[in-house]
């Protein structure tokens, strides 16, 4: 089998039956740059959780019974041995009043003592959703005077999270269904009018594996040429919307992943399944002719 | 070469005996037709020619195949050997005379080289030279039907097999479409014809095969005539 015949009647079958091929296309288009959308939000606002959650720090303050900076700094063994501890940076009380004068105005501190501030360390967790459960377990380490925690925020950022993964998890899934049904009723559609030249090829004796290659090959080309457009449309509609978000709310937190970072599995994931597609599409849509 | 011994075709779908005894032989090189009022069996007979349909029971042998038996991947090779020829002309609408004919030759996988020289002879052969580029929209039904017959022989089968090739043309145009049969036989091919018309049949000096109900009610060898 040559694969001249292949390629030119991939070609042709695509260019005679146009719109059925651009329908295809379209449709293959439309939910791999959904099913990207969802994706890339969620990698962004797990992103966004993550750093969020980093900021989201526990403070250890010591006992001010302990006033020996070297005492002090013997709590950091017990404070690590809790479970869900990931680090703790201590911060000696020196250290925590001149953190403070370089954040406010100088001037402010004239005349307040060091003593003031006490040894303390900056906890970080390795999972914000224990949070109270540590808390507690903190409290209850000799030498710790008080533990500063934010158990409303933490509460609230497990919360987010959950629903992100789950929703864009439970949507991917719907979109990748949804998309094989429509993408391979789509071919379906465009194969129906070839019934006649199926059954030609069937009477003139072509093998199966021949009468399905060029179909195969036809539905490799409309899923490559899907692919490639949904990438290069997913990386339009991501620049313009990231641009558009950093734009608007300057000054904050927001910290969009530049596509660049996602643009290699992107590409690898849009021509794969837009090649599975295709291929199976095509196989699949005509195997109801290939009986006679 | 077709051998038939007590086929019998039931439809189980119609709950309909399409046929019922049938036994017949036809040589290789013969010219036959085959006859018979609608829905006595004769599509169905040969549909099992071109194994379309496999029979209920008994034996159906065809170009040294047989039928009953033949695995579903052997069907290409075997029908390699036939050329079907269709009463609705079943040509691709959007290529032209030359591709029609051609693409029976490319999708058994003929060389190029043999398809540049293969298909003009044979467009020439059925009348249809200076043809190649129309549309099949812009012939005539007895041009369609030429250009189905070309596609018919251009692998050069051993036999050809027709279900009701002229039905849909004038009198004058199926029996030039007749002649170009015949004259196909002559040059070696084995010609099987299903037809209705029997001023056509009597025109033609031919071994014809009658069934009437799904059974075989006359088979005369030579210079045949059918009257129903
Ligand atoms: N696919 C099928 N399923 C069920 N019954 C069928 C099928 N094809 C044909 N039959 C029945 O078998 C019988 C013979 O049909 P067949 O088509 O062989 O007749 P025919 O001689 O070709 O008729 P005509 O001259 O009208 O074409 C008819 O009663 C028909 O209804
Ligand atoms: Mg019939």
């Amino acid at each position: 089998m040559r694969l001249g015949y292949l390629t030119r009647e991939g070609f042709r079958s695509i260019t005679t039956h146009s719109f059925m091929s651009f329908a295809t296309v379209t449709i293959i288009v439309a939910c791999l740059i959904i099913m990207g959308s969802v994706s890339l939000l969620s990698l962004n606002i797990n992103k966004l959780i993550k750093e969020l959650e980093a900021q989201n720090e526990i403070v250890v303050f010591v006992d001010e019974a302990i006033g020996d900076e070297a005492a002090a700094r013997d709590l950091q063994r017990n404070i690590e041995a809790v479970d869900n501890v990931a680090s703790a940076e201590f911060v000696s009380r020196t250290q925590a009043m001149e953190n403070f004068m370089g954040k406010y105005d100088a001037s402010l501190m004239e005349g307040i003592d060091e003593d003031v501030f006490r040894h303390r360390f900056i906890i970080h967790l390795n999972d914000i959703a224990y949070m109270s459960q540590t808390k507690m377990e903190l409290e209850a380490i000799r030498g710790v005077a008080k533990v500063n925690a934010h158990l409303d925020y933490a509460q609230n950022f497990v919360m987010i999270r959950n629903v992100v993964s789950i929703v864009s998890l439970v949507l991917i899934v719907m979109l990748v269904f949804v998309s094989f049904f429509i993408m391979s009723n789509t071919i379906k559609l465009a194969t129906f009018g070839r019934r006649e030249e199926i059954a030609i090829m069937k009477m003139v004796g072509a093998t199966n594996a021949f009468i399905r290659l060029p179909f195969v090959v036809e539905g490799l080309i409309l899923g490559m040429m899907g692919g490639s457009i949904a990438f290069l449309a997913e990386w339009g509609i991501y620049n313009l919307v990231s641009g558009r978000l950093v734009g608007s709310i300057t000054g904050t937190l927001l910290n969009v992943i530049p596509f660049r970072q996602y643009a290699l599995p992107v590409f690898i994931i849009y021509m794969g399944v837009g090649i599975l597609v295709g291929a199976f599409g095509g196989v699949n849509a005509i195997r109801n002719y290939l009986k006679v | 070469m077709v051998y038939m011994q007590n086929v019998r075709k039931v439809y189980e779908s119609s709950n309909t005996v399409a046929l019922d005894n049938v036994s017949l032989t036809i040589e290789d090189g013969e010219f036959v037709f085959l006859v018979g009022p609608s829905g006595s069996g004769k599509t169905t007979l040969m549909k099992l020619i071109t194994g379309e349909v496999r029979p209920t029971s008994g034996k159906v042998v065809v170009n040294d195949f047989d039928m009953g038996t033949i695995k579903r991947r052997k069907l290409p090779k075997m029908r390699r050997t036939l050329g079907v020829v269709f009463q609705d002309y079943r040509l691709i609408e959007n290529m032209n005379v030359y591709d029609n004919v051609a693409f029976a030759m490319r999708v058994v996988g003929a060389p190029n080289s043999e398809i540049k020289t293969r298909v003009p002879y044979i467009l020439e052969l059925v009348g249809l030279e200076g043809r190649e580029k129309r549309m099949p929209g812009e012939l005539s039904g007895g041009e369609q039907q030429r250009v189905g017959i070309a596609r018919a022989l251009v692998n050069s089968p051993r036999m050809i097999v027709a279900d009701e090739p002229t039905g849909n043309l004038d009198p004058a145009r199926s029996l030039e479409l007749m002649l170009l049969l015949e004259k196909i036989n002559e040059m070696g091919t084995t010609v099987v014809v299903v037809t209705h018309e029997k001023e056509l049949v009597n025109a033609f000096s031919k071994r014809v095969i009658t069934i009437d109900c799904g059974e075989k009610t006359g088979d005369s060898v030579e210079g045949g005539y059918y009257d129903l």
